[in-house]
């Protein structure tokens, strides 16, 4: 059984339909005892960092994930989950969950591609992930493939070691960052096509292990 | 670098689709989960349905459609037409969709860009824009009109402050759709999709009035747009996506070729 975490920050929906296309059973759920008895959590989230701080701690799932995070149960954060696992957000000056060194800060405005054409703010679309490190939640990703990102803000880790991808918007900036059991992705792998399924699926059958 | 998205847009009535499409092979044409699924396996980039249910009686047969294609494709997709409150809203999100657009009833009351954006965030809502080139007058500075009702009812808003105007209320995309375009198979609207695109921080969709790959092409370069949606040329049998995509992928623009 996979939980997905329910903090109040969007529409869970999307990631549960995805799960059971591929023929996994998971629960949406904001109780501590139903996280722990998971074999692995998926922590999404859509929305601002501060609120979405605010609510873990409220439901006092930030000491929950900490402990399953060195407890060394599998979990794989999505978007807004891929940026408060780090220490701090400049999205409401948010003190965030600390899983990870490093910090997450906005796209710098105004932001030009290589061509010096402006680019929009969001980066909202679809874009590649370049592989930084094999990791087994990426097995069988080609660095062509594309996923769909909705995001203002972006994970800065304080070490390449937590990188294991990037994305080209403007600047590169890491779009897959982890730290042993927990994996973090930018995008969204359920609205990502069959590579975000193929991610998805590598996610709910890996033990956790990471070695370099 | 982000890629250019090509938006298939599916006319919905009574849980049914519409317009001339002529599918070969096993799909059946009629129902929007098969053709969402079609597409999706196609290597469509996001799809948009539109429901041109006349009767608010039937809106419940559009959000069963919206849960059965969330189970199916899994790319983002959009429900427009017929959207009128943030309830109406929050039923077709529920159901499995990423995004809704509003059009008619963001002229009557653009408050629901406003409260869609705050309840949902500016990344679920998309205002439609339909629009008419007219005479440059005072109130119309840009040229372009905002039309309602099919193109039957002028506002007297001008396009390019209607959409800077929906950016500030916090519209998260622009679909900006030329009924002088649309149905030609002339090529897109370029001037005012430029315009817009150059002019606000949000993506712009265009819409309306491709006829070959050559216009998808323009108002993804020259245009400025985002995405294209295309409709007849994909539905007739024209074209498929992947034709499309391999096209602008030849002459370098950036669209994504593995799905």
């Amino acid at each position: 059984m996979i939980a997905i975490i329910d903090y109040k920050a969007g529409n869970l929906s999307s990631v549960e339909r995805a799960l059971k296309k591929l023929g996994y059973e998971c629960l949406i759920t904001q109780r501590r005892e139903e996280i722990l008895n998971c074999e692995r959590i998926i922590f999404p989230g859509v929305g601002a960092a501060g609120k979405a701080m605010f609510e873990l701690k409220n439901l006092g799932l930030d000491e929950v994930l900490r402990y399953e995070l060195n407890a060394g149960k599998p979990i794989l954060g999505i978007c807004l989950g891929a940026q408060i696992v780090l220490e701090r957000s400049h999205e409401n000056e948010a003190e965030c969950l600390g899983l990870i060194e490093g910090t997450v800060e906005s796209f710098p405005q105004p932001l030009f591609s290589e061509e010096k054409d402006r680019l929009k703010i969001p980066h909202m679309g679809w874009n590649s992930v370049n592989p930084r490190k094999d990791h087994p939640v990426l097995e069988g990703i080609a660095p062509e493939d594309e996923f769909y990102f909705v995001h203002a803000y972006y994970p800065l880790p304080a070490s390449d070691n937590y990188v294991f991808g990037t994305t080209c918007y403007g600047i590169e900036f890491a779009s897959v960052i982890g730290y042993n059991n927990l994996i973090a992705v930018q995008f969204h792998p359920e609205k990502s096509g069959k590579a975000g399924l193929k991610l998805l699926e590598n996610f709910c059958t890996w033990d956790g292990r990471y070695a370099e | 670098m982000l890629s250019k998205r090509i938006i298939p847009c599916l006319d919905v009535r009574n849980g049914k689709t519409t317009k001339g499409v002529k599918f070969q092979g096993n799909i059946d044409i009629g129902d929007p989960v098969e053709m969402a699924r079609f597409y999706y396996e196609e290597g469509a980039d996001e799809i948009v349905f539109y429901d041109i249910t006349a009767s608010s009686d039937h809106r419940d047969i559009m959000i069963d459609v919206v849960r059965r294609v969330a189970e199916e494709i899994f790319i983002p997709f959009s429900v427009g037409g017929g959207i009128r409150t943030i309830e109406d809203m929050r039923r077709v999100l529920l159901a499995g969709a990423e995004k809704v657009s509003v059009n008619t009833a963001a002229v009557g009351n653009p408050e629901i860009i406003a409260d869609g954006a705050r309840v949902f965030g500016s990344q679920c809502i998309v205002l439609g824009m339909d629009v008419k080139k007219v005479e440059t007058s005072r109130k119309i500075p840009s040229g372009y009109e905002i039309v309602i009702h099919g193109g039957r009812t002028y506002t007297g808003i001008d396009a390019f402050e209607w959409a800077k105007q929906a950016e500030n209320m916090g519209a998260g995309e622009i679909c900006l759709n030329s009924i002088d375009a649309d149905g030609t198979q002339e090529g897109y609207e370029m001037t005012l999709t430029s315009l817009i695109s150059e002019n606000v921080n949000i993506p712009v969709i265009a819409s309306g009035g491709a006829g070959n790959i050559d216009h998808i092409y323009d108002v993804l370069t020259k245009g400025k747009a985002d995405a294209a949606l295309v409709a007849s040329i994909t539905h007739n049998g024209t074209y498929t996506i992947k034709q499309i995509k391999e096209a602008l992928h030849a002459q370098d623009v950036k669209v994504r070729m593995r799905w």
